[in-house]
């Protein structure tokens, strides 16, 4: 048993339509399984509900973005304009923020578009090239109009006729079968 | 429709209340008509399965390019390359070459660049703003139309960095860019010029993000589809190892809920910024508070012409029908006919000011548009902004494609001669009428401006050839087939 588990990612289970995925992924979420996934080919709407999963904190990360963004931007023309080489244009003060809104402005949106993104990646864990699901072949339909469940052999609540047991019988997938690691 | 599924059937058993993967509507499923007032012309057209999306959509870039695009690939490779060989010339000779000169100092340069630039901002509108505003109907087209933007971009940011001349001091330390330097100088932050390098090499790098964000899903499908090994290869390395797991889905619909929220804001100050390069100067024509909301109703009119004279001829050469259908065309139009009445109100609101603001220069520089030596530009700018936009009141002109295409065509000379005007014609007469004069453009001004076309459409022809022309989960997203809750999407009946 503890041999055979070293050896194996998890269960992979498939389902034909959204409804049923959407039903399953309720009674995982209720039977307590914490190391499980879902596999859909586009968002489903309801599934982080569903799934019991908290709201993603991506918006951290842009609004630490936005905020470096703007603050560099004022003290960067600050720095130019007004104290390394203060430079005159018609008799007007050295620095206000009013002239240095616009391109703090546009700073804000860079880096707060780059907080995003780099959050998110960071957050998903990407990129990862190796994952164990790839050697499946029943899984490369998960980007095209299939659905998957995955529950890893490393959740303690995880054995294998149990497993299969649950995901055929209470949550109906149209096949199931172990995925090596 | 080459598909990885059709070979292996076996593998797959479809099983009772599965969506197929084959082209076959579900037809043992009863879907209750909604009432008539609710009901909407569906966004995908005949009952598409899942799976048929991802095949109609993944066989452009899968199967071989129709003959037609060999032609037209060397036709604008060629165009490319004529460009760049004048530019190399206008760098090794001088500016000179161009036909710029006092007093008209901005000519077919800066009306190229906002020319290219406008047309950027139909996709970012198409993908941010209607995504803020949840209309559905952009699932369909916003692919394209960012890949658009994002080339078009790369034309606008030529002619600027060029028409400076001696451009290593404009890419280089000093001027544009701030980074220490031998001449321990900084730019000038108080000039609009200046706020318009951050906005625009901003607005681009952050179409790119966005783009690239909705391309990684359709590039995982690319890659699980994949034959060849150099296609998995890098459909593989761009997709980053994208499963399709809803933790990452969670994660990235917020990113791209955030990232959208941030274009909004960001193309609208795009091309206020770039109208401040007009309106904080002193010029008469060109000093005046309406350019802002004024060149970006211009910029999206300009854009979505764009984007019906590029997607019209792609739905039919690539069969699309059921995705792109007479509705999101239908729906474009409106967006023209909304935008070109308020380039339309603009142009007479200018003259109003003109007349009703009492500066002699100001009431002059606006007869001289008119009635002046460049008269017939800003006739083709009125009857080509003002007129053509109007025919879109009737449904039945809205669905006709040739006629739509027609149009839009119109659409786009229309406003690259609304920039030829503003620009030229505001400069050419200036306060003092012994330093008046005429533009014309040279023979490599023209050539120049012909082959920036030719890398916009070189970028758009290897789009096509490799990348997936519609965003394939997205639409796949906004079917019901795709809705847990609808009949279609496998609920059972006590739902």
């Amino acid at each position: 048993m503890s041999a055979l588990s070293l050896k194996t990612y998890g269960m992979l289970a498939e389902f034909g339509t959204p409804a049923d995925i959407f039903e399953a992924a309720m009674r995982c979420r209720d039977a307590g399984f914490s190391k499980w996934d879902v596999y859909t080919p586009f968002p489903i709407h309801g599934m982080d509900e569903a799934m019991g999963l908290r709201k993603s904190p991506v918006g951290w990360f842009t609004f630490c973005g936005g905020f470096t963004g703007f603050f560099s931007g004022m003290t960067m023309i600050w720095y130019m304009n007004g104290f390394d080489y203060p430079l005159v244009v018609g008799g007007k003060p050295l620095f206000t923020p009013l002239y240095a809104f616009p391109v703090s402005y546009e700073l804000t949106i860079l880096l707060s578009a780059f907080g995003t993104l780099f959050g998110m990646f960071f957050l998903n864990r990407l990129p990862k090239f190796y994952n164990p699901l790839f050697k499946n072949l029943r899984f490369r339909k998960a980007t095209d109009d299939r659905y998957f469940i995955v529950i890893e052999s490393a959740d303690p609540k995880f054995s294998v006729e149990a497993t299969r047991a649950f995901l055929t019988d209470s949550c109906h997938a149209t096949a199931v079968e172990l995925v090596e690691d | 429709m080459a598909s990885s599924s059709a070979s292996q059937p076996s593998r797959h058993p479809t099983s009772k209340g599965v969506v197929g993967s084959q082209s076959t509507p579900t037809p043992t499923l009863k879907v209750a008509n909604a009432p008539r007032e609710l009901e909407r012309e569906p966004l995908v057209l005949n009952n598409r399965s899942i799976g048929w999306i991802t095949n109609a959509i993944a066989g452009v870039c899968e199967n071989p390019m129709p003959m037609w695009w060999w032609p037209a690939f060397i036709l604008s490779f060629g165009g490319m390359m004529t460009m760049f060989s004048l530019i190399a010339y206008l760098v090794s000779t001088g500016v000179g070459v161009w036909g710029l000169n006092q007093p008209a100092a901005w000519a077919w340069d800066i009306t190229n660049f906002v020319f290219w630039i406008g047309i950027g901002h139909a996709g970012t509108l198409i993908s941010a703003v209607l995504f803020l505003l949840r209309q559905k109907w952009r699932t369909s087209v916003n692919r394209a139309a960012e890949a658009m933007t994002i080339f078009a971009v790369a034309c606008a940011g030529i002619f600027p960095v060029f028409h400076t001349g001696r451009v290593w001091f404009a890419l280089l330390p000093g001027y544009l860019i701030p980074f220490p330097n031998a001449n321990e100088i900084w730019p000038q932050f108080r000039s609009p010029l200046l706020w318009d390098v951050f906005a625009v090499s901003t607005y681009g790098t952050v179409s790119l993000l966005f783009w690239y964000v909705g391309l990684i899903p359709d590039l995982a499908t690319l890659r699980d589809r994949a034959k060849g090994f150099m296609r998995r290869f890098f459909y593989g390395l761009f997709s980053l190892g994208w499963t399709g797991s809803n933790r990452h889905w969670s994660n990235y619909e917020k990113a791209y809920l955030l990232l959208a929220g941030l274009s909004t804001p960001l193309v609208l100050s795009v091309h206020s910024i770039v109208s401040f390069d007009f309106a904080v100067s002193v010029v008469p024509g060109w000093h005046t508070t309406i350019f802002p909301p004024y060149f970006v109703a211009g910029a999206i009119f300009s854009g979505f012409g764009m984007v019906l004279t590029l997607l019209i001829p792609l739905r039919s050469l690539f069969k699309l029908h059921d995705i792109i259908t007479l509705r999101h065309v239908e729906l474009m139009c409106k967006v023209l006919l909304a935008t070109g009445s308020i380039v339309g109100y603009a142009y007479g609101m200018e003259f109003f000011i003109a007349w009703y603001g009492g500066s002699p220069y100001e009431l002059y520089a606006f007869k001289n548009r008119a009635f002046g030596p460049y008269w017939w530009s800003y006739w083709a700018m009125i009857s080509c902004n003002v007129i053509s936009p109007h025919f879109f009141w009737f449904k039945k002109l809205r669905v006709s494609v040739v006629f739509v295409w027609i149009v839009s065509i119109f659409v786009n000379i229309g406003m690259w001669f609304e920039r030829f005007v503003i620009i030229v014609t505001s400069l050419h007469r200036d306060y003092l009428p012994s330093s008046w004069g005429y533009f014309t453009p040279t023979w490599v001004d023209v050539m120049t401006f012909a082959g920036s076309f030719g890398l916009f459409m070189t970028l758009f022809l290897l789009f096509i050839r490799f990348l997936p022309v519609i965003a394939i989960s997205e639409v796949k997203g906004v079917t019901p087939q795709a809705d847990p809750h609808h009949p279609l999407g496998g609920a059972k009946e006590h739902h």
